[in-house]
């Protein structure tokens, strides 16, 4: 007798579940989404200008890029690594855009950007796999040279971007009485797509066995540096995504711009619930730290609070949130 | 997602609830604890307005300032104040002085700022908050001369009056007007001093720069040769790094220079900190007699570098004149619908114990009265 | 094949059988140090083979060769007779070998049926699996809590994470997924060392109704009433090699420890590999 199930016992066999909402919001994903909500309750009842429709709306916009961007840390993280290189990615993306733009057009350079980003992804991934270098060195490296080479590139100087399909993604449309940009939608489109690959794929569960346990995940017969290879290049490819919505919220492309990109990315993801240790979180987690921190900043703002104050308030909600992480792996030794 | 979950799940799951409330407790606490410190912050800037006071009283032995404030006049008044960076005493001096001012006129004063010089995003969703919130004005030192125009433009066709303080846009008048140190003039101060200085000895100039391509460092940068009567292409120029502004940058590129022109005897430098760390290059190769470094910026620490001889002579400028300044025309807006036009210079003052004829200064006992940080 | 076992282990086969997996003459170096210094191996039909040996025996090495987790230098592989040779874990998967490893079974984070079927998920049919990769989840659930309910492995729910489970139900979960795909051999590599008594009892049934089943088992341990307890026959590795193989019926748990020491010396007939 082999494994392989009778009829009888499929008869006996609970019935098939489907994604539903609670399974959605299982586990890890409720603590930050309740500070969300609770969050968005407090500043509409200590501000009045909190809750209109335009304002939420605006709280989505400046979510966009950094959004964008910690999908892509999203997956790193998951495998276990850190991409200390991603926002340089992005920055040095917005400056090949603006400049190829110049001399061949929004579509060549829109591919242009795409293929170099993901190149960029893939010599992270190489290394990472190839050399066995820890993914914090190699991405440090990475950033440093990403960042000089965008000031040669840039000629450290700043580029305008003329409206065009550079910058469409910084137009507005109306739903309703809700007015957004196609950034906002492309952020939802790639969370949307990100969340599916990860969750209903085996090349999703493979990141979280890559990231969980990467013996387990060698010895259950997954290529893990396959896995490892493929989660580099799509970080690549969501990082010229991310440069793209930058050029759409801000039609200038500076060499200077989105230094702090990378911590902020991490800042998101970790608020979300997504373990730094690997092979524990989700894009939905990471979409809910985003918003967290756009709320906070926004709201304190509506509040009147300083901006160091604001600072403070993301800073303890990171340590927090690392907190409940390490608390939650203890608990399951 | 069914319920037939084992005991040790529906831990993790009381677990997780316990995580939720101890977040919501945590945004809570911060929410309302910072609205909290926000008032006490306002406080304490209420107690530093008579110490701004004070310093707007030197102020105005040193040249132009506001006349003394009416403390009903901004009552109502919202103003947004967006600076470059939380960190930089420039920035903080402008922050506390614009806290006094609004305090004292009974308006208010939300403090905001870039996470680094370059922080177009940080700044131009700080804009896109303050008029959410509904300001009357915003005080802005732009990170960029244009990455932020869009955001700008936005809140000017709100009706809000936008000031932009010690940074230039481009084209200028994107803003409603500009309250700035004239950057060439302070270049050329600079510059005509240690040309002064150096007399009948033919220059061989080294120049500590800031960020390549900002509006603030050309200006200065080339006032400099304007006062020293040179160009860029002068063999006189024996080199030139950026720094960032930064001293430790600074230093380390000091000692490249020195290793390529030894024989250097002037030396510019964007700001202070570039000074010091100029002058620790210099100072350990044995060479601060041969060289004359002149600065800018005005800050405490440098006016006192100035009086122990590491720096030359500083040119000092005013951030507490560009709050101010900035402050009372919101509020005069609010009141009236006046609004100030084109560039308003908020003044430079070249700051040195060794005066030299044909070149204004005064002391630097003048200078620890006036300084800010 | 003609050979018939009752699987109680007290049969005294005599006649030769077709070993289902064997080796002969295994090498295993790794620079100055000889792991494995030409070891035999056989694993007959529908028996459990415990392998013991004292720490550094190369027992390990000798696993990893058979799971092919590693690639020997010489020596050969057999099944039913046959040539085989595994260049990774998937080839000898592939032949239906199935190996639980002790302490890196299965992925904390992911739920019950997804580690059961990981690195061989089951796509949706269509365009939904075919084109967007869907995983067929509940397809995957269902069969795994078929096999969990035939293996009477008592977990509720396939969808919970792994993390939520006891360490003795983890350990069930590992055994699942092999005898899942284990065609023809399991291989369990202390699978009791984590486990607390109970636990381990659990286990030990687990492979005792995977020989009921009429698969082979091999099981490498350190517990010797546990090895006593379900072995057929025992393999006991020293210095790289089979030293013996024994009969539990045949030797105390004494004698047994005395040879895998080398206090003792096997008689000519476990020399040659027992049968």
């Amino acid at each position: 007798m082999t494994g392989t199930p009778t009829a009888q016992r499929m008869a006996e066999a609970p019935p098939a579940r489907r994604v539903t909402l609670a399974g959605v919001l299982r586990q890890p994903l409720l603590g930050p989404l309740a500070a969300l909500i609770i969050a968005i309750v407090v500043f509409s009842i200590i501000t009045d200008s909190f809750l209109r429709p335009q304002n939420l709306s605006l709280i989505l916009q400046q979510s966009v890029v950094i959004g964008i961007l910690a999908v892509g840390q999203t997956l790193i993280i998951l495998t276990g690594g850190i991409d200390l290189s991603i926002g340089a990615v992005a920055v040095l993306g917005t400056i090949v855009m603006a400049r190829t733009n110049d001399a061949s057009g929004s579509f060549l350079a829109l591919l242009v950007v795409l293929v170099l980003c993901a190149l960029i992804g893939a010599v992270n991934g190489g290394l990472v796999t190839s050399l066995r270098l820890p993914p914090f060195i190699v991405t440090l490296g990475t950033f440093t040279i990403l960042y000089a080479t965008t000031q040669l590139v840039a000629g450290s100087a700043t580029y305008q971007v003329p409206d065009g399909p550079l910058t469409v993604l910084g137009e507005t449309f109306r739903i309703g009485g809700f007015v957004t940009t196609y950034g906002v939608v492309a952020m939802v489109l790639v969370y949307a797509v990100a969340w599916y690959a990860l969750s209903q794929t085996a090349g999703g569960k493979h990141v979280y066995a890559v990231g969980g346990s990467p013996e387990a995940a060698r010895l259950s017969g997954i290529r893990s540096n396959r896995v490892l290879m493929s989660v580099y290049v799509l970080t690549g490819v969501i990082a010229a995504i991310a440069a793209w919505a930058a050029l759409g919220r801000i039609p200038n492309a500076d060499p200077n711009a989105y230094q702090n990109a990378n911590l902020e990315t991490i800042t998101a993801v970790v608020i979300g619930g997504t373990s730094l240790f690997g092979g524990r979180g989700s894009v939905l987690g990471t979409l809910v730290g985003t918003l967290i921190v756009g709320v906070l900043r926004n709201g304190l703002t509506q509040a009147g609070v300083d901006n160091l104050y604001q600072n403070i308030a993301t800073g303890v909600l990171v340590i927090a949130a690392v907190a409940l992480d390490q608390l939650a792996r203890r608990r399951n030794r | 997602m069914s319920l037939q979950l084992s005991g040790p799940s529906s831990a993790g799951r009381r677990r997780s609830l316990f995580a939720g409330v101890l977040v919501v407790a945590l945004v809570t606490t911060i929410a309302c604890g910072g609205s909290d410190d926000a008032g006490s912050s306002v406080t304490s800037a209420a107690s530093a307005a008579t110490s701004a006071a004070g310093s707007a009283a030197s102020s105005a032995a040193g040249g132009a300032t506001s006349s003394a404030p009416d403390p009903d006049a901004g009552a109502g008044v919202t103003i947004g104040l967006i600076t470059k960076t939380d960190s930089n005493p420039f920035f903080v001096s402008m922050r506390e002085t614009a806290q006094a001012r609004a305090e004292a006129q009974g308006a208010e004063l939300v403090a905001l700022a870039g996470e680094f010089d370059g922080d177009n995003e940080g700044q131009v969703s700080a804009i896109e908050n303050l008029v959410s919130q509904g300001v009357d004005g915003i005080l802005i030192t732009p990170n960029s001369s244009t990455g932020i125009l869009n955001a700008i433009e936005q809140a000017r066709d709100q009706g809000i009056l936008v000031i932009a303080l010690d940074t230039a846009t481009d084209p200028e008048d994107a803003v409603d007007a500009t309250f700035a140190t004239d950057n060439t003039k302070a270049g050329e101060l600079q510059g005509q001093w240690v040309k002064a200085t150096l007399g009948d000895t033919s220059p061989k100039v080294l120049m500590l720069d800031g960020t390549p391509g900002g509006t603030v460092d050309t200006f200065r940068h080339d006032g400099f040769l304007a006062g020293m009567g040179l160009t860029n292409d002068s063999p006189e120029i024996l080199g030139m790094e950026n720094t960032n502004g930064d001293q430790t940058k600074a230093q380390t590129a000091m000692e490249n220079l020195l290793q390529r022109a030894p024989d250097a005897n002037a030396l510019y430098t964007i700001n202070e900190p570039a000074a010091a760390g100029g002058y620790q290059a210099i100072e350990s190769a044995g060479l601060t007699d041969q060289i004359t470094i002149g600065s800018i910026d005005g800050s405490c620490t440098g006016v006192q570098n100035v009086a122990d001889g590491i720096i030359g002579a500083t040119v000092m400028q005013f951030p507490s004149r560009m709050a101010e300044q900035g402050v009372d025309a919101v509020i005069a807006f609010a009141a009236d619908g006046t609004k100030p036009s084109g560039f308003n210079d908020t003044g430079s003052q070249l700051i040195t114990d060794q005066p030299v004829d044909g070149v204004e200064s005064e002391d630097t006992t003048w200078g620890a009265e006036n300084c800010w940080g | 094949m003609t050979e018939t076992i009752s699987g109680t282990g007290t049969s005294a086969a005599t006649r030769p059988v077709v070993p289902v997996l064997e080796a002969h003459g295994l090498v295993k170096r790794y620079g100055n140090v000889t792991a494995i210094n030409g070891a035999d191996f056989e694993l007959h039909p529908a028996e459990v083979l415990a392998v013991i040996g004292d720490n550094g025996a190369g027992k390990s090495s000798l696993i990893k060769v058979l799971a092919g987790a590693v690639v020997p230098d010489s020596g050969e592989l057999r099944m039913d007779g046959q040539p085989v040779s595994f260049r990774t874990t998937r080839d000898a998967r592939a032949h239906g070998i199935e190996t639980v490893y002790q302490d890196l079974a299965v992925i904390p984070a992911l739920d019950i049926a997804s580690n059961v079927y990981l690195g061989r998920e089951i796509r949706r049919k269509g365009f939904m699996g075919s084109v967007l990769r869907r995983l067929d989840m509940p397809a995957m659930r269902k069969d795994s809590a078929d096999h969990l309910a035939d293996l009477r492995i008592g977990i509720k729910s396939v969808s919970q994470a792994v993390e939520t489970l006891s360490g003795g139900q983890r350990q069930g979960v590992a055994v699942v997924r092999s005898a899942t795909f284990g065609r023809r051999v399991i291989i369990m590599d202390e699978p009791t060392a984590a486990l607390g008594v109970r636990e381990s009892g659990q286990v030990v049934d687990l492979i005792k109704q995977l020989r009921d089943r009429g698969l082979p088992v091999v099981l490498i341990s350190h517990d010797m009433p546990h090895v006593f307890e379900v072995a057929d026959r025992i393999h006991v590795h020293r210095l790289g090699q089979r030293a013996a193989v024994v009969r539990p019926s045949e030797r105390t748990m004494s004698e047994v420890v005395a040879l895998m020491t080398g206090a003792t010396e096997p008689t000519e007939r476990e020399r040659a590999g027992g049968s």
